[in-house]
């Protein structure tokens, strides 16, 4: 049962990976691979605020803050300067991997000590409850899984709200033009350059919040923590698109949410079973792969079989 | 209104490929002159519209524009003062947004864009009065994707929002060559009723003669990047189709001959 909270749980908290991956990969079509960088630099920046005694809520703060710098500066060599895009995320992720080195002093900082946000979630949940363990459903459910598991999923339904509605906005009405067609934004008056450069931001600022509270609930950040973290966030996003479809904005969001749940349930299943974690990567890049190529295998397909149709 | 002074453009200037797009052209478009543009495939008419429009810098020359010189102006900020309807019914609208959210950015046009709604109970009850004026039945749909949405009936939407807020210029870049020919003659009538309404300063590139003959209180013929003949008033009035094709066809033949003459000189002379 703690295993399937902590699945869930953790499956929230990507899924504020997954949303920013939806917006730089979706929304803007910017294969921007900063998260690897940025998701640590969330945890780096929460952690290291965090041991030197900064309350929770402005160290998680801060850390998206600074994921908003990172996706910013992606922006800013992409669009001010052309460097090629995949190139700008790339220069940007390998001087992170440095910076977070030099934000946090070393490579790992526990934070099993520290007064950190889900610290906080169990006092409260502790002071709610009145005991150490709580039952649902029939099960015995320890108050820190419990507080969590309430604590995040409402972050994320607010920060899905806030997300959506920023997206109605006459900016964001403009930054999801700008994915879509950018010429056309340029002839209505808008900087389409200028738009991407804030869509990295807020795609940033989002995966970075989400290291900062991972750092939090798994009790540590560390300096390898962002690696394959795109690829994670894409197969959330591709199995949210199959799950809820991608028609509308708010379907898109609540889509990327749902798949990161289920992806990190499907995860936490297949380790059960006796999957070895090594080869965890290997397995979500091929799923991707394959999410990737199947529309373009079956579209082949039903063309094969209309010429046969049509030439028998 | 609208000032060209030796504008030049040269693309991909040093190379094989070099083509001289526009070769020092002049021009002045006076508040509320309808002007059509013709000319053979490749004579520089988009090149004088992208221009204008600012979607590459000039290599020479100024373009002045409402009293003010945009010769370095960017694109994006060009367009607080020009409306434009292209070629291709897809490049003036983004499909995955709906015909409101498209007539939303439309309003912002030239203005800040902030964190107010884009599509205000104003702005959508303006879009469907504007939509109405179709006749296309949309003023129902206005939460559709203009994606699923017609090319005549995309080219009509782009028109209306070009014109939202009353532009300085109107560029048109032949915005009814891809249409068939009922859905044309619709956005041909609604962009004459526009610019006489608002009495617009427009451009317009057309492939039609008789759209040429028809339409505009000025005509301009453009050929290898310059302005080859420019007719208004009363002469622009009595112009006709024939006469317009005879042009082409004079112009063809004169080609046939400079070809032919440099054809016989190289091989006079290498
Ligand atoms: N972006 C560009 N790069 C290179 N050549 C271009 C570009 N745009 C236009 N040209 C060339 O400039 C010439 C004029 O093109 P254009 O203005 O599109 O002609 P048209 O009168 O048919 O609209 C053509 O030879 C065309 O190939
Ligand atoms: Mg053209």
């Amino acid at each position: 049962m703690s295993l399937l909270i902590g699945a869930l749980t953790i499956g929230f908290i990507l899924s504020l990976l997954a949303l920013g991956v939806y917006v730089s990969f979706k929304i803007f079509d910017f294969a921007d691979i900063t998260a690897e960088g940025s998701i640590t630099l969330g945890a780096a920046v929460a952690a290291i605020l965090l041991v030197n005694g900064w309350p929770p809520l402005a160290a998680t703060a801060m850390g998206a803050l600074a994921g908003m710098v990172a996706g910013a500066v992606t922006g800013v060599l992409a669009m001010r300067f052309q460097i090629n895009r995949l190139l700008s995320g790339i220069l940007t992720m390998t001087a992170l991997y440095s910076i977070n080195l030099r934000i946090m002093g070393r490579s790992n900082i526990p934070l099993m000590n520290e007064r950190t946000a889900m610290g906080q979630a169990e006092e409260l949940g502790r002071q709610l409850f009145g005991k150490e363990t709580v039952s649902a459903l029939g099960w015995e459910v320890g108050v820190r899984d419990l507080s969590a598991l309430l604590l995040i999923p409402a972050l994320i339904v607010i920060a899905c709200l806030l997300l959506f509605a920023f997206f109605r906005t006459q900016l964001g009405t403009a930054m999801r033009a700008t994915g879509d067609n950018s010429q056309m934004v340029r002839a209505q008056g808008a900087d389409d350059r200028w738009m991407v450069i804030l869509g990295l931001a807020l795609s940033n600022a989002l995966i970075a919040l989400s290291g900062a509270l991972l750092a939090q609930y798994q009790g540590f950040a560390d300096v390898q923590m962002g690696i394959g973290m795109v690829v994670w966030g894409l197969a959330s996003v591709i199995i949210g698109e199959a799950l809820v479809g991608t028609r509308q904005l708010g379907y898109a969001i609540a889509g990327a949410v749902l798949g990161s749940v289920l992806f990190r349930l499907l995860v936490a299943i297949a380790l059960r079973w006796g999957l070895n974690p090594n080869d965890l990567k290997l397995i979500t890049a091929a799923f991707v792969f394959a999410a990737l190529i199947l529309p373009k295998l079956t579209a082949r397909a039903a063309r094969a079989r209309k010429w046969r149709a049509a030439h028998a | 209104m609208l000032e060209l002074i030796s504008v030049s453009k040269t693309f991909n200037a040093g190379t094989v490929n070099e083509v001289r797009g526009l070769r020092g052209v002049d021009l002045r478009v006076r508040e509320s002159s309808f002007t059509v543009v013709i000319g053979t495939n490749g004579s520089g008419k988009t090149t004088l519209l992208n221009a204008v429009a600012g979607v590459f810098p000039i290599d020479d020359g100024t373009i002045r524009l409402g009293g003010e010189d945009v010769t370095r102006w960017a694109e994006y900020r060009r367009a607080s003062k020009i409306g434009r309807v292209f070629q291709n019914p897809f490049t003036g609208t983004s499909p995955s947004l709906s015909i409101a959210e498209n007539f939303a950015l439309a309003a912002q046009r030239g203005r800040a864009r902030g964190l107010g709604p884009a599509v205000s109970r104003t702005v959508r009850a303006r879009t469907r009065e504007m939509v109405r004026q179709l006749n296309m039945g949309l003023e129902d749909r206005l939460d559709t994707a203009i994606g699923t949405l017609s090319g005549g009936q995309r080219q009509a939407l782009t028109l209306l929002m070009a014109t939202w807020q009353r532009p300085a210029l109107l560029l048109l870049d032949e915005h009814t060559a891809a249409l068939d020919p009922k859905s044309a003659d619709q956005v041909i009538q609604l962009t004459d009723r526009i610019i006489a309404r608002d009495r617009l300063a427009a451009l317009m590139v057309t492939h039609s003669m008789q759209q040429a003959a028809r339409y505009g209180d000025r005509l301009i013929m453009m050929h290898r990047g310059q302005i080859l003949f420019d007719v208004d008033g009363e002469r622009k009035k009595r112009i006709r189709a024939e006469e317009l094709l005879e042009r082409f066809e004079e112009l063809r033949r004169l080609e046939l001959l400079d070809e032919g003459a440099a054809e016989m000189l190289a091989e006079l002379y290498v």
